[in-house]
């Protein structure tokens, strides 16, 4: 009998080993590169340093994070409450609300409230950490304004007991009492050469086989987020497979741009001011499902370099492209937003 | 009987007709047992939910098409009560959140949530994760959309979404960064007719004439499966089919047809009287109004032969277009439409008899 129930554990440890290793695999590598400790962050070396300035005082004012999609403040955030806490205490002592999670007036009123004016237990284990919570709203600029002023009183009224984290994209978005209670930091997108340096590191320790240009146009077409980069690096290495290497073409394809071909084509029709030609060529770009938002953004930067144009028509095809956009973020149909923008342009370019 | 839309759909992704490459690198990915969250995006009729039953199936094998719809209620914080139809599978779970208009938040932290923290307790299972399609995921508000952002990557584990949309415009970046971008491009008209071929040829009626053919398949519009509904009602209206088969059209594209015949004859405030009437009996039959605007625009361009003036008339249906979509009431801005349309045709005839 004591020899099956020893064989059964046996069996079972195994299997959940098993498992944890099968889901450690399986984890995305935005997840499994996500800096740890606040060492562990290569970039944003100015609210690193004024953070790690501020956790050896142990006196952390209320924070407010903001910046481009991507340029780590959640991360920052985690590898700073890690720090502090250390793994131990971290599930008592922090509370991360984002858009995910009911966030109207109510939650604020009851739940974080609760949270807040509960007091901090004892210390487990030796870490020294400091007498005070973390609330970490993630997302924060998704709030809506009745919530967030809400929260304005809560903070001032348990700052002894707990502290605000707030992470946005868009400050102005928060509203300016929460703001101004809080230290900001902006967050820049991320610099060449520490994307580099961090996409490398990836490379090396998943075994990517991968061209030097190639991490550069990955890095061009993330536009400084790196879990952009990141994810497209895993997308297209799981493509490949392990053997080959990755070039830039790949990258092109998998970030969705649109082929230099296309925008060429549309290019070319700028000059013509024949609609027969360009009312196919818009058929055929959104038949093949470029979104239009895509086409726009490349479009601009190729205007950008278009000598044949001088400054004036550049204007008001900059105007246009405003409009367009407008026009796309409110739901208007693609096909004759593209379709009004070139005929315009072509208005102007011919 | 099915639809032969429905009945000759290829259910793996070694059947699809076209896109080879992409269905190569679907297959490698559904392989390599670490797939990621995708957002699929393509114009209609382009086999956009055709590869994602594909997808599901090489995932999960034949179970994935074993699929009940339930109702199930959900509850707004203001106590309202929604209900949403969602089919699902052992393996995955399909919903349309936007049905439920502004309250498609509540479904998605809700439904995300409950899936995301139940594990897969089956240890033989194939995958440990299960899939939730979301379509018309253009259609989510913002809202809806941020909510999505965190629970994407906590709970990957247990979780990959695939997203279904026509235009990835309006989905906001962070979605965007977090998913593997899948674009499904219209077929070709090439790729549409041998589609049409086949399908002729296991339905076993008949020779299909290459002109008809190819007539269908530029009249659909680079949709794959309008052509196929188009050739299933000509051969109910002609068979065997006829080299110079008139094109069955839908009723309401010759109602339009009509529309601009009037508005092109004469430009007066009594014919834009009479227009109105015909642009409300349109609307009362549940024609989408930016279809109205759309066709009507297409068969006036079509239909005048100044280059000018039909760059005009592109530009007019665009701006009209976007007040449509941002106003409140259709018929406004189809009658303003009409109006401008006429002012300018107007103006335009005048000048070449000046």
């Amino acid at each position: 009998m004591s020899f099956f129930a020893k064989r059964q554990t046996a069996a079972g440890s195994s299997t959940t080993a098993a498992a944890a290793a099968a889901a450690a695999a399986q984890k995305p590598w935005i997840e499994k590169y996500r800096p740890k400790t606040m060492d562990d962050i290569s970039s944003q070396e100015q609210a690193v340093a004024v953070l790690k300035k501020t956790m050896e005082s142990q006196n952390l004012p209320h924070l407010l994070f903001y910046g481009p999609p991507g340029t780590g403040k959640t991360s920052t955030i985690l590898a700073l409450a890690r720090d502090i806490y250390g793994p131990e205490m971290i599930g008592s002592r922090v509370l991360e609300l984002n858009a995910s999670d009911e966030r109207g007036i109510q939650v604020i009123r009851e739940k974080v409230k609760n949270f807040a004016r509960s007091t901090v237990t004892h210390n487990i284990g030796n870490q020294n950490c400091p007498p005070y919570k973390i609330i970490i709203l993630d997302e924060a600029d998704s709030m809506t304004s009745d919530a967030q002023s809400a929260l304005r009183r809560t903070m001032e009224t348990y700052s002894k007991l707990t502290r605000f984290c707030l992470i946005c994209n868009y400050v102005t978005r928060i509203i300016e009492p929460l703001a101004s209670r809080c230290a900001k930091f902006r967050f820049r997108p991320l610099e060449e050469k520490h994307s580099k340096e961090r996409l490398e590191l990836i490379c090396q320790q998943e075994s990517v086989k991968i061209s030097p240009e190639a991490i550069l146009s990955l890095i061009r077409v993330s536009e400084g987020d790196l879990r952009k980069a990141i994810m497209h690096l895993q997308s297209v290495s799981r493509l490949v497979g392990k053997d080959a290497e990755i070039d830039s073409a790949m990258i092109a394809d998998i970030a969705g741009t649109v082929p230099e071909s296309v925008i060429d084509g549309l290019e070319a029709c700028w000059r013509t001011k024949d609609y027969k030609k360009i009312s196919s060529e818009v058929q055929n770009v959104v038949a093949d499902g470029y979104s239009a938002a895509r086409v726009l953004s490349q479009l601009h930067t190729r205007l950008l370099k278009n000598d044949s144009l001088d400054s004036m028509q550049k204007a008001k095809i900059a105007e246009i492209f405003g409009d367009m956009d407008k026009a796309l973020s409110d739901g208007a149909d693609e096909q004759l937003q593209l379709l009004n923008m070139m005929t315009r342009i072509s208005a102007i370019a011919a | 009987m099915a639809l032969w839309v429905d009945k000759h759909r290829p259910n793996n992704l070694d059947k699809l007709d076209y896109h080879t490459d992409l269905s190569a690198h679907l297959k490698k990915l559904c392989a390599s047992g670490d797939f990621p969250h995708m957002l699929v995006f393509g114009p209609s009729g382009s086999g956009k939910k055709t590869r994602i039953v594909a997808i599901l199936r090489e995932l999960f094998g034949p179970g994935s098409e074993k699929i009940k719809i339930d109702q199930r209620i959900f509850e707004t914080p203001s106590k309202r009560k929604l209900e949403l139809n969602i089919v699902s599978s052992n393996y995955h779970l399909e919903v349309n959140p936007s049905d439920v208009g502004n309250y498609d938040r509540v479904v998605i932290q809700d439904l995300l949530k409950e899936v995301a923290q139940t594990q897969q307790v089956d240890a033989s299972a194939q995958k440990r994760f299960k899939v939730v399609v979301i379509h018309e995921a253009d259609l989510l508000t913002r809202d809806a959309q941020a909510g999505l952002r965190r629970t994407m990557e906590k709970y990957m584990g247990n979780l990959r979404i695939i997203m279904c949309c026509n235009t990835t415009s309006k989905i906001i970046t962070p979605i965007q960064s977090r998913c593997l971008l899948v674009r499904v491009g219209a077929p070709t008209t090439q790729e549409i007719c041998k589609v049409l071929h086949k399908v002729v040829k296991k339905e076993h009626c008949g020779p299909l004439p290459e002109t008809l053919a190819l007539k269908l398949a530029e009249d659909s519009g680079r949709n794959l499966r309008r052509a196929l509904l188009m050739l299933e009602t000509a051969k109910v209206q002609c068979h065997p089919f006829k080299d110079n088969q008139e094109i069955p059209r839908m009723d309401w594209e010759d109602f339009i047809r009509q529309v601009t015949t009037a508005i092109l004859k004469a430009q007066t405030p009594e014919q834009l009287q009479s227009v109105r009437g015909q642009l409300y009996e349109l609307i009362n039959h549940c024609i989408d109004p930016t279809t109205i605007l759309k066709t009507l625009a297409k068969d006036i361009i079509d239909r005048v032969d100044a280059n000018d003036i039909k760059m005009r008339f592109a530009q007019e249906a665009a701006f009209y277009e976007h007040r449509l979509r941002t106003g409140q009431k259709a018929i406004f801005h189809l009658e303003a439409f009409v109006a401008k349309i006429m002012s300018v045709y107007k103006r335009h005839l005048m000048a070449m008899d000046m």
